[in-house]
């Protein structure tokens, strides 16, 4: 449904051009994301997981549109993305729930016009056939018609994330994108989320781009996951195999760092250093200065997709099996 | 450093004592009860975990025993001792003193916990120096030494470094420096790799656990995080609206908890391990400050809710391994 082929995306982060110029430097640019591939089935999701800085976010702002890629192309049932913004039968095919559900609804507005809002901008109903969908997209996602007569103040953390979930889903699209939807709020409500939103994908067929950095998450919610490092997909592919067989240095380093419940008193082995900057990245492999693997070539060159199974991971050691 | 201060916990007296303490917040419409009878203890060199959802009262407590309460919040009843003698009602010059020296505070975001004026080497040797009888040069090689404990790279060069200068992780590492290098005998961390990355956080929380064992020093870990609980800590209270809802071993709270509110939170913590079609979740949040139901403060997202629930507060009583404060368990009516 949704197809990213070498996906690029940088972000001018030189000093303002006169101070640039009078001390004679070159424009710095940051390469958020870096030829990244990857596809989405109709009705799965594909998750993306890393660390902050890796380019999540960024990937998630173009597959809706709201970046356009620096070089690649992002397409949308073949169709390419940044021609489809205009259309808008195709734009209200898409939308996108936000980490802070603090900040992402207007404080002014009441919840039924926050959700009413891509209802009117799509004229997909008039009238008093507003209110009644407003009404039934409220009870959709687990809140009462009544509480559409509220501010979002008014409401919890979690129900104001229903109120996105609601408002997202309010355009009728097929597929969503997920930014971190979960990450602000509390474990009990996040499990009344994370459950409101695989219902919902089962009942209205979504397709859903999940982004977040917490692999436990991930795991209950994808098919496939795709692992991000500086910008690039090291490794992807069906989220159960990446699990059990995590073929990738950098992915076994994620997974191994995961606190979790079943680790009682365990002792770990911290694997050190800290994710560089994406202005200069290290060349090569990207991840070579953590990487437990690296030999000279990883320093060199720039690891080549090799298919594992039905796993594609980008590094020198599992290709030629040094790892 | 010494191994001999190693012990296992429990073999020792408690060095904190917290006893029935109660925080209220006075406001226009009346007094708000934060923390309502919360009482446990920690021994030297044990980690305890604090844990529960925002607005549970964790931090509250946290900074009820560092003697740094919000006003209008107060203490309004109960008592902390630390190794015998109480510290909640000192005046306010001598719990400057204890805090600092006995009691290490580390906090959730490294960037505002360091001044960002002075180098982190200013830092450690003022406090050093405040609580310690060195002398400028004597604090400065202390001060290198602890950075490079907490594994700061070339810690002799960087010292003079300002806060600006080192990454999220490095500079939570100069926090945990700063709250070690008085060699307090407790240590209350908040959420101290909530703000940090996975990989870092292995790394932050590897470190706390190892010194706390070296220097036989007890930690306070108040998280939200259950995994970081469950891989740190010796012991773990579960707060829930102001109470300590069960605590224990923690081993026992993860695998076999006894009040239906912590089995409810373990269930709707997704597992990496295994996928499960649906997390159970608790209906419902937590309440508000000024609308705590009467009786058990979780009866109305209680699954077993009894009619005694809706009346009588429960305390805390042995549940299997455990203590929990649920009328399941033990007696009913007090």
């Amino acid at each position: 449904m949704l197809e990213a082929v070498e996906v690029t995306r940088l972000f001018d982060v030189s000093r303002p051009f006169l101070a640039r110029l009078m001390a004679g430097e070159a424009k710095r640019m940051l390469r958020a994301v870096d030829g990244a591939s990857f596809a989405i089935r109709r009705g799965t999701t594909l998750s993306l997981v890393g660390e902050s800085g890796c380019g999540k976010s960024t990937m998630a702002r173009m597959a809706v549109g709201l970046y356009a890629p620096s070089a690649g192309a992002m397409r949308f049932e073949g169709r390419e993305l940044s021609s489809a913004r205009r259309d808008a039968g195709l734009r209200r095919r898409m939308n996108m729930i936000f980490q802070d559900p603090y900040a992402s609804l207007n404080p002014r507005w009441r919840v039924r016009d926050i959700v009413a809002e891509p209802i009117r901008a799509f004229r997909l109903a008039r009238g008093s056939a507003v209110a009644e969908r407003v009404a039934e997209l409220l009870v959709q996602v687990g809140l009462s018609p009544a509480d559409g007569q509220k501010y979002p103040h008014e409401f919890s953390g979690g129900q104001r994330q229903r109120v996105s979930i609601a408002r997202a889903l309010a355009s009728e699209p097929e597929f969503l994108v997920c930014d971190e939807p979960t990450s602000a709020l509390d474990v009990s409500v996040q499990a009344q989320i994370l459950n409101l939103m695989k219902g919902l994908q089962e009942r209205l067929n979504l397709t859903y781009l999940f982004i977040s950095h917490n692999l436990a998450v991930v795991r209950h919610m994808s098919d496939r996951l795709g692992v991000m490092y500086l910008g690039r997909i090291v490794e992807i592919g069906p989220a159960e195999a990446i699990f059990s067989k995590p073929q990738h240095p950098y992915t076994r380093l994620l997974l191994e760092a995961i606190p979790d419940l079943e680790m009682v008193g365990r002792a770990r082995t911290p694997v050190g250093g800290e994710v560089p900057s994406p202005i200069s990245p290290p060349p090569g492999c990207t991840f070579h200065p953590r990487c437990p693997l690296a030999r000279e070539q990883c320093r060199a060159e720039r690891p080549a997709v090799t298919r594992v199974g039905d796993v594609e991971v980008a590094c020198h050691a599992v290709a030629q099996g040094w790892g | 450093m010494s191994a001999a201060m190693r012990a296992p916990a429990g073999e020792h007296a408690a060095l904190l004592e917290v006893r029935d303490l109660r925080v209220e917040f006075p406001t226009r419409r009346g007094v708000l009860r934060a923390l309502d009878g919360v009482g446990f203890t920690i021994a030297r060199g044990e980690v305890l975990g604090v844990v529960g959802e925002s607005g549970a009262g964790k931090s509250l407590t946290g900074a009820a025993i560092i003697g740094l309460l919000e006003p209008p919040g107060r203490i309004a009843g109960g008592e902390i001792r630390l190794d015998g003698t109480r510290i909640d009602n000192l005046p306010q010059r001598a719990m400057r003193q204890v805090r600092g020296k006995r009691i290490g505070a580390i906090f959730q975001d490294p960037l505002t916990t360091l001044n960002p004026l002075l180098s982190i080497g200013r830092q450690l040797i003022e406090t050093i120096r405040t609580h310690l009888p060195l002398s400028e040069g004597e604090a400065r090689e202390r001060a290198i030494r602890w950075l490079e404990e907490v594994g700061i790279p070339a810690a002799r060069q960087r010292i003079d470094a300002y806060p600006h200068e080192f990454s999220g992780g490095m500079r939570q590492r100069v926090v945990i420096a700063l709250a070690l290098c008085a060699e307090p005998e407790l240590v209350v961390a908040d959420e101290p790799t909530t703000a940090l990355d996975v990989s870092i956080q292995a790394q932050i929380i590897a470190l706390l656990k190892r010194l706390a064992a070296e220097h036989g020093t007890a930690v306070m870990l108040v998280t939200h995080d259950m995994g970081v609980i469950a891989e740190t800590c010796d012991r773990v209270a579960v707060m829930y609206a102001g109470r300590i809802a069960e605590i224990g071993p923690v081993r026992e709270v993860v695998k076999h908890p006894s009040h239906p509110y912590t089995v409810g939170l373990m269930g709707s913590i997704p597992a990496l391990d295994r996928k499960v079609a649906r997390l159970t979740q608790i209906d419902g949040a937590m309440p508000r400050l000024s609308a705590i139901p009467s009786g058990c403060a979780f009866n109305p997202r209680c699954p077993k809710a009894m009619a005694v629930c809706r009346e009588a507060k429960p305390e805390l009583r042995p549940a299997g391994a455990t203590l929990a404060a649920c009328h399941l368990y033990g007696a009913a009516h007090v």
